[in-house]
């Protein structure tokens, strides 16, 4: 186990190394210029020149990616080209609100994926299996904008139960996390259903009926933990997903989440902002599927990690 | 719903002595509450030498002052900081008097050193200002750093000479930039680079508290040199919220002013309902939309071609795709400035005529090119509609949709054939005729990186702009005005552009909200003059 995660931490920091190349890479080919950005239309050709020096971004790009690895190293994300605040400052002002809406989204992804899942495969072919599987469609295919707007509508502005958007208390978080837990539970529940119709057919689950459980026992004791695998693997990947910013649900919401900072620095060619976030991002997922390989065989004693 | 229109009444102000007038605050107004302003964007910065965006330009102009001012609501100048001011004979020394006791937020009076710091501060190329450029004129600017600008000079503690190197008719304009205001050496040295976050400024409000990405609250400055304003006691910016979201919540009572305006899906909505038609003041814009065509690149190195093009396109659609929000264009200056020339019909909307001049430069087939347009909401449908006008001449432009700054620097490499202005357009800096020129129609633009992206260069035009703006003498106001209406009468027989629309301003506001309608469409501040507007409960 030492050894492993040994070996995957050391695969992870050539993952976020590799990440932050390319990343840094992409800005550097990019067309668009962040001195022009920062010296506005006004500026004279000197001006420009001037500011492209002191932010060292007339050095060839080897110079410029190792220096900024150099201060990575040292915990320096540098600063904002335009706000000029420090980087780690601002994605840290915004990761609370990040990370509390995405535990509050998974869970409500959870508990609607996975129910709805685990129904629809007890119903298999029948019509609750086709009407949830219906759901689950529209629910990865209904508009993110859309669904947000909509829910704000009836359950704020109509009814009033929840603010029209904010942040700070639990009435606020309810209607984003809710939001995204409908329409990610489409992806659980359609991974929940085939894994667990899979499961449902394994013997031992015919030698669990023949003994006589009972049907609640033999589902929730015998083929959820089996079946719910893959679900935790996903979750992992929507950890990502999730810290990489969901800026259409932020935004209705007025959630201040990572993805706003992300949305806003990529249009003003904030290559610090944009570099921080990614790499952020890059290692939430990094992480996020460590900790789903690390509690797999908590869940299922036959797998090892080695 | 009340229209303010920009008229001539207007111009012939600013015609007059630049102190003649000021502003009389509204009588029924009473001091006191707080109003909610909302953003979808995180503000970028509070530093005055930084700050260049619309959304942060008002907001630093109630957090600081400079030496000059413009009456709320107009686009006329009076004095800020500077009690009175003295040009000498030969047009290149200022002479400012300040105002005496005025005092930063952090309680020390400001003085002349003041003034001269925050002047170098801006042009010392270390402080990155996007500013700097406007103060080109100041006698020393190509050598400034840190020692500073020889140019300014502090006399006593209450006056300041500044020499220019050259006479500059637009220099009080300048000085009422957001770019000289005032800054207290002490704050900028305590926070360094964080001087955007905690501004020190001499105005009417001061930041009380500020949540990244969540909301900042400007509170009443007490000791405001100004009697009698503000009458809010705080005003709260709440940032990240969807402009349709904003509405909802102003209908709901929440949200005074939303600050990115009405959103486009919505505006008939609002426009049909007269209890929230009544509550949008309309105001002209210092704003032209327009197609630049490159006159370095064929066939539009033709003026016959560039005119056919003026000719083939129908402003009055692209009107209506923005629901109207805009009057179509028929030159570079947008009405409510001054030098724009009344009665000027430009290139009339002429399909069969457009065709005729394409076949006298011998293109009689058409040609196929590029139109380059940034990739957001209604830039893309209006760059559609341009395309389906072309197409009828024979044109077939190809749309090539971009982020800003991939069509930014398109345009500044002078790779883009065409390239729709929408969303980049120009909007005065200050309500100048030459503001609209040098950058964008003068040759100092025409190069590698700048913001003439018709890369157009005219030698005998440049020196009547320069002649124009060497015209300080306020006497000469009339006289300069004319010769800058022929600099862009000139601009338009060569067309290189084709001015499409100026767009204008809707501002919303809650039933509470009190002031008179200009104030909401004031043409420095927006969306409103926060140091004048108040509540009526």
């Amino acid at each position: 186990m030492p050894a492993y995660l040994l070996r995957r931490l050391i695969q992870s920091a050539l993952i976020l190394l590799g990440v932050s190349f390319i990343t840094f890479f992409l800005l550097y080919i990019l067309p668009a210029d962040p001195v022009r950005q920062i010296a506005g239309r006004s500026a004279t050709p000197q001006t420009v020149e001037n500011i492209r020096q002191q932010l060292g971004l007339d050095q060839p790009f080897v110079v410029q990616y190792w220096r900024y690895l150099s201060g990575l190293v040292q915990g320096d994300m540098g600063r904002s080209y335009l706000q000029k605040t420090e980087v780690a400052e601002l994605i840290a002002s915004r990761l609370p609100a990040t990370l509390l809406l995405m535990v509050a989204a998974i869970f409500c992804e959870l508990l609607l994926g996975v129910t709805m899942g685990i129904v629809a495969a007890l119903t298999r072919g029948r019509l609750a299996d086709q009407a949830l599987m219906i759901g689950s469609f529209l629910a990865v295919s209904a508009p993110q904008f859309v669904v947000s707007l909509l829910l704000l509508y009836v359950f704020a502005v109509k009814l009033g139960w929840f603010p029209i958007g904010g942040y700070g208390t639990f009435a606020h978080l309810v209607l984003p996390a809710l939001t995204l837990g409908l329409l990610g539970s489409g992806w659980y529940s359609r991974m929940m259903r085939s894994s667990m119709i899979d499961v449902l057919r394994a013997d031992y689950i015919r030698t669990a009926r023949a003994k006589g459980l009972g049907r609640s026992r033999v589902v929730l004791r015998h083929a959820l933990p089996n079946a719910i695998l893959p679900v935790i693997a996903m979750i992992g990947i929507d950890i990502g997903v999730f810290m990489g910013g969901i800026v259409v649900v932020e935004s209705v919401f007025g959630w201040p989440g990572i993805g706003q900072l992300a949305w806003q620095a990529i249009q003003r060619v904030d290559i610090p902002i944009i570099m921080g976030v990614t790499l952020v991002s890059a290692c939430a997922i990094v992480l996020g599927n460590l900790l789903a390989d690390l509690i797999t065989p908590l869940i299922d004693p036959r797998i090892k990690l080695r | 719903m009340k229209r303010l229109l920009a008229s001539t009444a207007l111009m012939l102000t600013l015609a007059l002595p630049a102190m003649a007038q000021d502003y009389t605050p509204d009588p029924n107004a009473k001091p006191g509450g707080s109003i909610t302003v909302t953003y979808k964007d995180d503000v970028a910065t509070l530093d005055p030498a930084i700050g260049y965006d619309w959304q942060n330009w008002s907001m630093i102009k109630s957090l600081f002052d400079g030496m000059m001012d413009y009456v709320p609501g107009t686009t006329t100048l009076r004095p800020g900081l500077a009690e009175s001011y003295a040009l000498s004979e030969d047009g290149l020394t200022y002479t400012f008097k300040l105002r005496p006791g005025v005092k930063f937020h952090n309680g020390r009076e400001m003085t002349a050193d003041d003034v001269k710091y925050s002047l170098d501060r801006v042009t010392n190329p270390a402080t990155q200002s996007p500013g700097a450029g406007f103060f080109g004129s100041i006698a020393g600017y190509d050598a400034a750093g840190d020692a500073g600008l020889s140019g300014v000079k502090v006399i006593d503690p209450l006056t300041v000479e500044i020499t220019l190197s050259r006479p500059d008719a637009t220099f009080l304009h300048v000085m009422a930039l957001n770019f000289a205001s005032v800054v207290p050496k002490e704050a900028v040295d305590a926070a360094g680079d964080d001087f955007g976050k905690q501004p020190v400024g001499t105005g009417a409000y001061k930041l009380a508290e500020w949540t990244l990405g969540q909301r900042l609250v400007f509170e009443k400055n007490a000791d405001y040199w100004r009697a009698g304003v503000p009458y809010l006691d705080s005003v709260v910016f709440e940032v990240g919220q969807e402009p349709v979201v904003a509405l909802l919540r102003l209908q709901n009572g929440e949200v005074d002013v939303p600050g990115d305006g009405i959103p486009p899906a919505k505006f008939q909505e609002v426009m049909a309902d007269p209890a929230q038609a009544e509550r949008v003041v309309v105001g002209g814009q210092l704003h032209t939309g327009y197609i630049t065509l490159n006159v370095t690149t064929p066939p539009f190195d033709k003026v016959e071609v560039r005119k056919a093009v003026n000719m083939a396109i129908n402003k009055d659609r692209i009107v209506q795709i923005i629901n109207g929000r805009a009057v179509p264009a028929t030159q570079p200056l947008p009405p409510s400035m001054p030098g724009y020339t009344a009665g000027y019909a430009g290139y009339a909307y002429d399909v069969e005529g457009a065709k005729a001049l394409l076949a006298e430069a011998g293109v009689a087939d058409g040609f196929e090119t590029d139109l380059y347009v940034m990739n957001t909401d209604p830039n893309p449908r209006i760059a559609q509609a341009i395309q389906q006008d072309l197409a009828a001449i024979g044109i077939k432009a190809n749309i090539q949709s971009l982020a800003q700054a991939n069509v930014i620097e398109a345009g500044g490499a002078g790779t883009a054939p065409m390239i729709w202005s929408g969303g980049m357009a120009w909007i005065a800096d200050f309500p100048d005729p030459s503001n609209f020129y040098g950058p964008i129609l003068g040759c100092a633009g025409a190069v590698e990186g700048g913001w003439n992206w018709s890369k157009f260069c005219d030698a005998a035009l440049d020196a009547k702009a320069t002649e124009a703006d060497s015209m300080a003498d306020p006497a000469k106001v009339a006289d300069r005005m004319a010769l800058w209406s022929d600099v862009y009468i000139g601009v338009m027989e060569q067309a290189p552009w084709v001015p499409v629309f100026n767009e204008e301003r809707y501002t919303m506001k809650s039933p509470r909200m009190g002031g008179e309608d200009a104030l909401y469409v004031d043409p420095v501040s927006i969306p409103v003059n926060y140091d004048y507007v108040f509540v009526t409960e």
